[in-house]
C-alpha cells in the first residue's frame, strides 16, 4: 500500500485491474485504492508477473503492506510489489511533527490521550494506539475517537461510490492546510499581467479548432508558470527534513474544484516539456478524472509547484496556501477588462491578478517577484510558450 | 428537432456536468454558468458534447449565446435549420 499523502495511514482496496500470470511494465495501472483523497489508481514501478495477490478486496490496509508478489523476468524469486508501487518521491515523511508515528503494540501506556476519549475508545472498543491525536503534542482527543469511530461505522463496500467521499476529502485538505498554515512562513505577492495577447492569440487559434481541441487560457498560465520554474529552481521542489531539495523535473499541480465542495491538485508532469495543445488535452482529463475520482497514485504525490486558477468567475485576486512539502502555488483571478496605460495612451486590457505564496524558509520576496515577473512576461508571448 | 427535442438535450448534457442539480428547478433565463457553478472547463465540455451529440459547431465568439437555456435553444435550432437549408 503506497503513502499517498501526509495524512493516509491505510488504504482501502477496491479494486484489482491485474490477475496472478499477468504480465505488467512500469506504469501501468494495477489496482485501484479507496483513500480519504477519492479513489486513487495505483501504479507499478516495476516490469514483471504478478505471482500473487496478496490483500483482498476490500481490505483496508496500513501503509507499507504488500499489496502482490511480482516475478521479474528472469527472476527466480517473486518480491513483493510494495517496494515497486511507493512513489518515487519516497513515502512522504509528511507527517506534522505534533503527530506522534503510529504507536508500536504495547506502547499504549506512553499514548497522550484525553480521559474522555480514553473512556470513549475503551466503551468503544477501540485500541486507543491506533487513534491519530490531533490535540496539543498529538494528543488524542475526544473529537478524534469520534471520528475514528466513524469512519469505522462505514462498510468498505459503501465508500466505493462513483463520486467522492467529500468530508474524507475535507478532512485531508484540512490536515494539509493546517500543517502547511503552521510550518510555512509564506510570504504573498501580486502582479497585475495584461493577457490581452493571450486572449487574442487564443481566440485566433480556436476559430479554427473543433470545440474538443480548443484551448483555454488555463493552458497557457500552466505552461508559463512550469517554464519560469524551470528558470527558478528555488520555487520547484520540496522542503524535508529542515531543508529544500529543488527537483529535478517540473510537475505542476493543478488545483480542482470539485462540486459539492472539494478541492485536490494533482500533478501534470513534466508540464514545462509539453506544448500548449498537448498541456491543454491532459489538462482536460486530469480534471474529468479528479471529478470523478479517478487520480492517479503519482499523480497525488508528484507536484513539485501548484497553480491555482479561478477562471472566467468570482474574483480578481487568490492568496493560495502552499501545499506542503511544496514550497510555492501561484495564483490567478479571474480575468477582468480594465483601463490600461498602454505606450502613454489609456486603452482597455484584459488583466489578471496573478499572486505568489512563497515559503520564507527557502527564499525571499526578492527572488519571488522575480520569478512572479518571469510568469508576466512569458504571457505576453503565447505563440512562445 | 423540435425544441422539446433541443431542451432534453441540452439538460441531459448540463446534467452530465453536474449531476447533482434537478434542471427543472434552473431558470432559463438564468445565467448557466452562474446557476448550475460550470466554469470555463465545464463549458468547454457543454459545447463539446453538443457538437458531438447534434453536429452544431458553436464557435468561441457565440459562446454568450449559450448562456442562458432559452437563448441556447433558440441558437442551436437556428444552426441546424441553417444547416438543414
Amino acid at each position: 500500500m503506497p503513502s499517498l499523502g501526509a495524512d493516509m495511514e491505510a488504504g482501502t482496496l477496491v479494486e484489482w485491474l491485474v490477475k496472478p500470470g499477468d504480465w505488467v511494465k512500469r506504469g501501468d495501472i494495477v489496482a485501484v485504492v479507496e483513500t480519504q483523497k477519492g479513489a486513487i489508481e495505483i501504479e507499478t514501478f516495476q516490469t514483471g508477473q504478478v505471482e500473487q495477490i496478496l490483500v483482498n478486496l476490500h481490505s483496508k490496509v496500513p501503509v507499507g503492506t504488500p499489496l502482490a508478489r511480482l516475478r521479474s523476468e528472469g527472476e527466480e524469486k517473486p518480491r513483493p510489489i510494495v517496494a515497486a508501487l511507493l512513489p518515487t518521491a519516497p513515502a512522504v515523511p509528511l507527517a506534522a511533527p505534533s503527530v506522534p508515528p503510529l504507536a508500536a503494540p504495547g506502547a499504549a501506556t506512553a499514548i497522550c490521550a484525553s480521559p474522555a476519549a480514553r473512556r470513549l475508545a475503551q466503551e468503544s472498543g477501540i485500541e486507543i494506539s491506533t487513534v491519530t491525536g490531533s490535540g496539543p503534542a498529538g494528543a488524542i482527543t475526544y473529537a478524534d475517537v469520534e471520528l475514528r469511530l466513524r469512519e469505522a461505522v462505514v462498510p468498505p463496500e459503501k465508500k466505493r461510490a462513483p463520486w467522492l467521499d467529500l468530508d474524507a476529502m475535507r478532512t485531508a485538505i484540512a490536515a494539509a492546510m493546517a500543517r502547511s498554515k503552521r510550518e510555512i512562513p509564506h510570504y504573498y505577492l501580486q502582479h497585475h499581467v495584461d493577457v490581452t495577447a493571450c486572449e487574442q492569440w487564443l481566440s485566433q487559434k480556436n476559430a479554427t479548432l473543433p470545440p474538443d481541441s480548443r484551448v483555454l487560457i488555463a493552458a497557457l498560465a500552466i505552461k508559463a508558470v512550469a517554464l519560469a520554474a524551470r528558470r527558478f529552481p528555488a520555487f520547484n521542489g520540496f522542503y524535508r527534513d529542515g531543508k529544500f531539495e529543488p527537483a529535478p523535473a517540473v510537475h505542476v499541480g493543478v488545483a480542482i474544484a470539485i462540486r459539492g465542495g472539494g478541492l485536490a491538485a494533482p500533478a501534470l508532469h513534466d508540464a514545462d516539456q509539453l506544448d500548449v495543445d498537448n498541456l491543454m488535452s491532459r489538462t482536460r482529463d486530469l480534471v474529468q478524472r479528479t471529478r470523478t475520482g479517478r487520480i492517479r497514485s503519482s499523480e497525488i504525490s508528484d507536484a513539485t509547484i501548484t497553480v491555482s486558477s479561478l477562471g472566467e468567475r468570482g474574483v480578481e485576486t487568490l492568496y493560495g496556501i502552499i501545499y506542503p512539502p511544496q514550497v510555492a502555488i501561484v495564483g490567478f483571478g479571474r480575468t477582468l477588462v480594465r483601463p490600461w496605460v498602454v505606450e502613454g495612451a489609456i486603452g482597455l486590457r484584459s488583466v489578471i491578478d496573478i499572486t505568489l505564496s512563497g515559503d520564507h524558509r527557502v527564499n525571499d520576496g526578492h527572488a519571488g517577484a522575480l520569478f512572479l515577473a518571469e510568469i508576466g512576461k512569458l504571457l505576453q508571448e503565447p505563440g512562445k510558450l | 428537432m423540435t425544441d422539446i427535442d433541443i431542451r432534453k438535450v441540452l439538460q441531459e448534457e448540463l446534467n452530465n456536468i453536474a449531476p447533482e442539480i434537478d434542471m427543472a428547478g434552473v431558470d432559463p433565463t438564468a445565467d448557466l454558468r452562474e446557476a448550475m457553478d460550470i466554469d470555463s472547463m465545464d463549458f468547454l465540455n457543454f459545447i463539446t458534447a453538443i457538437h458531438g451529440r447534434l453536429g452544431v459547431d458553436i464557435p468561441e465568439i457565440d459562446y454568450p449565446k449559450m448562456f442562458t437555456l432559452e437563448k441556447a435553444i433558440v441558437y442551436v435550432r437556428t444552426k441546424l435549420e441553417s444547416s438543414k437549408a
